[in-house]
């Protein structure tokens, strides 16, 4: 039915040019240019001005804020050239909270991935109640990190004796631990994994299940008549036509990791000591403490450029090695 | 109507009347499937349990080692009590994440509909320029430009204001992109129709191409609504009076200063995402159609 309507539709379309009266006449034409032009910046103004201010104008000013001397003010003026980013650099706690962030991204993104595909896997061949299973995984994604950290913290990794991790830990003959606060094995690494895990693959899973709908059952039907069974079709024709799906969102949990920041405050912050006691600093966190804390604002726009161009060229470089983009293959 | 799925592969030869050969069954065997799915159901379903089971008990209750269940006695007054802490600011709090959200997710869905709309369906020469300087924004990381947005907003006196909260949020360059692509996918003569009846550029628009984005605008509309909602960063810097708190700046600040009172945590927890849970289980066909649309052509 669908291919019926829209086989009509595309000959309407190619038999329309003839049917629409061109109108010749060049005072016309330049009458209808300014209309259209008129109705096109209606349309336009309000997304290209908002992001003229908010982004372009921001991260212009940011950027000469960086070579200021500009601390408790937003003034431009005091130019220092590259002092704020020799400064960056010379500060172990931004070098550290790169190398852990990275640390993070590489442990997160993986199990993230595997997660989702594997439950795509499994949903996508429930006959019923398929909704409601999906449901159950999705409705996480309503989450807010604020709302997980609080469940994390003050239930499941509470550190009581009597809490959900220390009581699953116990049937395998763990001692109880406050989980958050032990760097020596970093356990608090588990807390912050599972939270993410729990709060985004529901995301990725429906990305994942949309995938495996578009791929054709002749595909699987051809390859079974073939002989071709369980782990085979997977890795012969699932993973391969699932293969643009899971680019993108390599990418985009990439991209959300590297800028964690909700879990990490809500999880870490301790009243007085703000963030400083945290096991880890990511950084956003840092920025956030040069910026809002220290209100050093011309330190923190040469962090925010650091870690923006860090984030443009992997992203970049992702693209490249992996041909995302390039269309068909 | 709906334009903006791509067509079914045609299957040349009909369908055979015998039911096609399941594909791969294999692997797990399907009691297997059917456990594990179940188990893992649970598992992710049991964080709301725990929310709800330590919203309704008491505080001694929730640290002793005894294992309760579900409270005999449920203290709905945890509740109430969450409302009537002055300090918290939980009802403007509340109020005030209520008028964000539902202000931005109506109106960035628009705007991006009427831009992406003239992106798509009117010609004038520098067309492209504008594709290019909206496409270009999509390359900038959201996060890491909070403190250049903090620096306009801030100048503009913005800070522990609604609006400063509010307008920053307003634009979104990918949802700018979606609706491009889906109003270059609309076919011309449901425009021509309108055309001959007289509608202008703008009557073309409204009448015609609005309504047929419905939903889409649902998808993005309701996608953006629960990210404004639960938004964090920006709210934590701009909003720094409890004025101007929304509910997870709230519920932060009373996370992050005390954790004596358990129940009152998890009850604050309870209120602020129950908006969003009743509208995932409303929405929830938009939501997912939301997800798989924009997230894969990012």
């Amino acid at each position: 039915m669908t291919t019926a309507s829209d086989t009509t539709a595309r000959a309407a379309r190619a038999g329309s040019p003839a049917a629409v009266p061109r109108g010749p006449a060049p005072a016309r034409k330049r009458r209808t240019d300014r209309r259209a032009w008129g109705a096109f910046l209606l349309l336009t103004a309000p997304v290209l001005i908002g992001l003229g201010v908010f982004k372009y104008v921001a991260i212009g000013w940011s950027l000469l804020l960086s070579f200021s001397e500009a601390e408790g003010t937003i003034a431009l003026g005091d130019w220092v050239g590259l002092d704020n980013y020799r400064r960056l650099f010379a500060d172990p706690a931004f070098g550290g909270s790169l190398v852990q962030i990275l640390l993070f991204t590489l442990a997160v993104v993986p199990v993230t991935f595997a997660s989702s595909l594997g439950l795509a896997l499994l949903v996508h061949r429930v006959r019923r109640g398929r909704a409601v299973v999906r449901t159950a995984f999705l409705i996480p994604t309503a989450v807010s990190y604020v709302v997980a950290s609080l469940l994390w913290k003050m239930s499941l990794f509470n550190g009581l004796p009597a809490g959900i991790a220390n009581t699953v830990g116990g049937w395998f003959g763990m001692e109880a631990v406050p989980w958050l606060q032990t760097t020596e094995p970093p356990l608090f690494w588990i807390a912050l994994i599972t939270l993410r895990l729990w709060l985004q693959v529901g995301f990725y899973m429906v990305l994942f299940l949309a995938g495996l709908q578009a791929v054709p059952k002749e595909l699987y039907e051809a390859a079974a008549l073939d002989g071709a069974t369980g782990w085979r079709l997977l890795r012969r024709i699932t993973l391969p036509m699932l293969r643009n799906t899971s680019v993108a969102v390599l990418m985009l949990q990439f991209i959300a990791a590297f800028q964690a920041f909700d879990e990490f405050y809500n999880l870490f912050y301790g009243g007085i000591s703000g963030t400083s006691s945290a096991p880890v600093q990511t950084p956003l966190l840092h920025l956030y403490n040069t910026a809002m804390g220290a209100q050093n604002y011309g330190l923190g726009s040469a962090g925010a450029f650091v870690l923006t161009a860090l984030i443009v060229l992997v992203t970049l470089a992702q693209g490249r090695i992996t041909g995302f983009g390039r269309g068909e293959e | 109507m709906k334009t903006n799925r791509p067509p079914r592969p045609a299957t040349g030869a009909p369908r055979p009347a015998v039911r096609a050969p399941r594909p791969p069954a294999r692997g797990l065997r399907p009691a297997v499937r059917g456990l594990s799915i179940g188990l893992l159901t649970l598992l992710f379903l049991a964080p709301f349990y725990l929310m709800l089971r330590n919203a309704l008990m008491e505080s001694a209750a929730l640290t002793s080692p005894e294992w309760t269940w579900w409270p005999d006695v449920m203290r709905w007054e945890n509740f109430t009590a969450l409302f009537d802490d002055p300090a918290l600011h939980m009802g403007q709090a509340l109020g005030n994440s209520l008028l964000i959200a539902g202000i931005t997710a109506p109106v960035s869905t628009l705007l991006a509909s009427a831009a992406g709309y003239a992106l798509a369906r009117i010609e004038v020469p520098g067309r492209g320029v504008v594709l290019a300087l909206v496409v270009a924004t999509l390359m900038i990381p959201g996060s890491a430009t909070f403190l250049p947005t903090f620096v306009v907003v801030g100048s503009m006196g913005g800070v522990n204001t609604l609006w400063g909260l509010i307008v920053p949020g307003l634009f979104n360059p990918f949802a700018v992109l979606l609706f491009r692509n889906f109003y270059l996918r609309l076919p011309r003569e449901i425009e021509e129709a309108g055309r001959l009846d007289g509608l202008g550029r703008l009557g073309l628009y409204g009448r015609i191409a609005l309504p047929t984005s419905g939903a889409m605008l649902a998808s993005l509309g309701a996608l953006s609504f629960i990210e404004s909602w639960n938004a964090f960063l920006w709210p934590l810097v701009i909003g720094q009076d409890p004025s101007a708190w929304t509910a997870q700046i709230a519920l932060s600040t009373f996370l992050t200063s005390q954790t004596i009172n358990l129940p009152g945590l998890f009850a604050g927890a309870v209120v602020t995402i129950a908006p969003l849970v009743a509208m995932f289980l409303i929405a929830q066909r938009y939501i997912v159609e939301g997800i798989a649309t924009s997230g894969l052509k990012g």
